[in-house]
């Protein structure tokens, strides 16, 4: 599908965002500034953003642990949720959640969520929701959450309920230290969701234009009232599952290859160049721009109000 | 005696036993790691490092790696269980409970009372546990107070390397099932481990310190802060009788009453919200058989009732601490009938 240049501009600038404020995350993790579990995204960016770049807010997304990429996707506030990191009262849940529990409502984000495959039965019922409103619900799942009972649960309630669910699997090839070719027992995850009486397809998770294509036909599909629908991403994870992670199941040279190799940024650059849809020079003040962006998000965040004991107690509808 | 941490003994002690029985097998996710990768397996041994090196020794028949699947894992684990084996299973965060009570609550814990006696079911469930690493509201709860509810369970809770070995020996070769909670703050906790064969049978309270004046009733992370407490109140003339209750059911309450009968004052800490808990549940016990020897009413320090918070200024609020232990002391002391 032919995009505009701003729209094209405008996906490569979410990319973006998402790239910088993860590998800014990676930095400040390891100078100790930022406490809990954190799993960062980057390398998967043009699965949350070819995905979302069809979206609106009244369409519904679910997340998982690695949920930073789909929520600025999908429109969450990047200071806000920084701030949300860093654990201040200022950010996007009050510092009550951190990096694994971002959410925001008002722009359909139903949250990022600890519990693998947790995800795919409340995305259920946001197509419940969404069915009456003409809109889609997208639940986004990892390699591993495919083999949650619950996963297979609620395909299969989306299938009974014909609801506009689209199941998205990213395939990053890994569920923390175990290989999708040992836990997926299926041929393969679209395999597994065929047999669950859905339309399931795969797209090149390393190419914003091979997952925007393909999910504006699921989309369309969906919202024809032909029921769910399911794809399979192939794409990388760029860091350990968590920061933190030793890394020791890669193979040798691993990373350093997929960094060369299969990078969703560098991949849209190339093909937006050569096509002459885009100058680089236009690419690079994106850059700079998010740059900025992200060196304001970190400073802001790290001046933000931190909370107080009494927060403890705050959004508890019954206390002791 | 060799000293160790106590994730160590945990790795350690599955060791013996796989050795000692070849009937005993073991499930979780990650437990061996790198399976279907290119690192290959073995790679992590455990996102813990509780069960490094097993799958090398013993084989992918008996250290078995798993998808993400926790209802799975409790239902093989159980399965295997009532068909011959010995089972271990991990639940990399005890908050997963959520995913596979039903495996827990409704099959593993009745099995021998709802088939009229006929069978057992020799199952490990081993799960990390517990606050202090900001890891938010899904990765840091506690839920002994859940389980000690249940009858058919087992639970046990080590707070020294020493009890981490005697009790999951136990554990281990006990024939019923049995819910092994260990704290993830205390993983890194060197101490003395008897060597070779050691058992230390349920229901058996370990005696921290020794005071006439107020007892404190703790488990896993909290018996730490009560130590650091009393020593604290040492230094006002306060003395503490600290009991390590080391397994919430079965519970050993005449340690507890022969305590608050000496002492007659009581301090409950406990890592979890306050209603409905296993320190309401000391409370009731006291109240109900050693309510003569009552000096002062009985004091709780616990979690507030919320979930845990993510910021680290919250989550510190949130937990019981030494300092607090302290306060509700100098109140039991100070406390005069009106
Ligand atoms: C119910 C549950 N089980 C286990 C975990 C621990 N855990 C967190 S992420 C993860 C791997 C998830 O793999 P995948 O779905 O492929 O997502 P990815 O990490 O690759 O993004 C595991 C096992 C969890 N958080 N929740
Ligand atoms: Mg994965």
């Amino acid at each position: 599908m032919q995009l505009s240049r701003e729209a094209l501009i405008r996906a490569y600038r979410q990319m973006k965002t998402i790239r910088l404020f993860e590998e800014r995350l990676h930095d400040e993790i390891a100078l100790g500034e930022i406490a809990g579990f954190t799993h960062l995204y980057a390398g998967q960016e043009a699965c949350a953003v070819g995905v979302c770049e069809h979206l609106g807010p009244t369409d519904y997304i679910i997340s998982t642990h690695r949920g930073h990429g789909h929520c600025i996707a999908k429109g969450c506030d990047v200071m806000a949720m920084m701030k949300e990191i860093y654990g201040s009262r200022d950010g996007l849940c009050k510092g009550k959640g951190g990096s694994m529990h971002i959410a925001d409502m008002n722009v359909g984000m139903l949250g990022a969520n600890g519990i693998v495959g947790a995800g795919a039965p409340i995305a259920v019922g946001a197509g419940i929701t969404a069915k009456s409103n003409g809109t889609v619900s997208i639940a986004f799942s990892g390699d591993g959450a495919c083999n949650q009972g619950t996963t297979f649960e609620a395909m299969n309630m989306a299938v009974v309920l014909k609801l506009p669910v689209i199941f998205v699997f990213e395939n990053n090839h890994y569920s923390e230290h175990t290989g999708e070719a040992y836990a997926v027992g299926a041929e393969s995850m679209t395999a597994r969701s065929a047999a669950f009486g859905m339309k399931a397809i795969k797209a090149n998770g390393i190419d914003f234009f091979s997952v925007y294509d393909a999910m504006r036909e699921l989309i369309d599909y969906c919202k024809a009232g032909n029921g769910p629908a399911s794809i399979e991403l192939d794409c990388e994870r760029f860091y350990g599952h968590f920061e933190g992670d030793p890394q020791r199941y890669r193979g040798p040279g691993e990373l350093d290859r997929i960094r060369e190799e299969r990078d969703c940024l560098k991949t849209f650059r190339t093909k937006v160049t050569e096509a002459k849809l885009l100058e680089g020079a236009e690419l690079d003040r994106v850059d700079a721009e998010v740059s900025d962006l992200i060196d304001r998000a970190v400073a802001e965040a790290k001046q933000a109000d931190r909370p107080t004991p009494q927060d403890v107690l705050q959004d508890v509808y019954i206390s002791y | 005696m060799a000293i160790k941490m106590i994730r160590d003994v945990i790795r350690d002690t599955i060791d013996e036993e796989m050795a000692r029985d070849d009937s005993l097998i073991m499930l979780g996710e990650d437990i061996v790691g790198g399976n279907g990768a290119p690192g290959g397996p073995e790679a992590i041994g455990g996102i813990w490092g509780t069960s490094g090196g097993l799958w090398a020794k013993y084989g992918a028949d008996r250290v078995i790696d798993t998808p993400i699947s926790e209802s799975a894992i409790i239902g093989a684990a159980a399965g295997a269980a009532l068909t011959g084996k010995r089972a271990i299973a991990e639940i990399m965060f005890a908050d997963f409970i959520g995913v596979c009570m039903d495996q827990i609550w409704n099959q593993v814990a009745k099995f021998r009372y709802m088939f009229g006696g006929k069978t057992t079911c020799p199952l490990v469930i081993r799960m990390p546990y517990g606050a202090g690493f900001n890891a938010a509201p899904q990765h840091s709860q506690v839920i002994h107070q859940f389980v000690t509810a249940m009858p058919g369970l087992k639970v046990v809770m080590p707070s020294t390397p020493g009890d981490a070995k005697g009790l999951l020996t136990q554990a281990i070769r006990d024939d019923d099932p049995v819910i092994f909670l260990e704290h993830k703050a205390l993983y890194g906790v060197k101490g003395e481990v008897p060597d070779g064969d050691y058992v230390i049978p349920f229901g058996h309270a370990r005696q921290v310190t020794q005071g006439d004046d107020v007892t404190i009733l703790a488990t896993g992370m909290m018996v730490g802060f009560a130590e650091k407490a009393a020593a604290e109140l040492a230094q006002d003339g306060i003395g503490c009788d600290i009991l390590d209750l080391r397994t919430t059911s079965p519970l050993d309450e005449e340690a507890i009453l022969d305590s608050v009968e000496r002492t007659g004052r009581l301090l409950i800490v406990d890592e979890a919200p306050p209603r409905c808990s296993f320190a309401t549940d000391l409370s009731a016990l006291v109240a109900q058989k050693a309510f003569a020897s009552l000096k002062a009413p009985i004091d709780m320090v616990t979690a507030p009732h919320s979930p845990v918070p993510f910021a680290r200024e919250l989550e510190s609020a949130y937990l019981p601490s030494p300092d607090k232990i302290v306060a509700s002391a100098v109140k039991l002391m100070s406390y005069r009938r009106g």
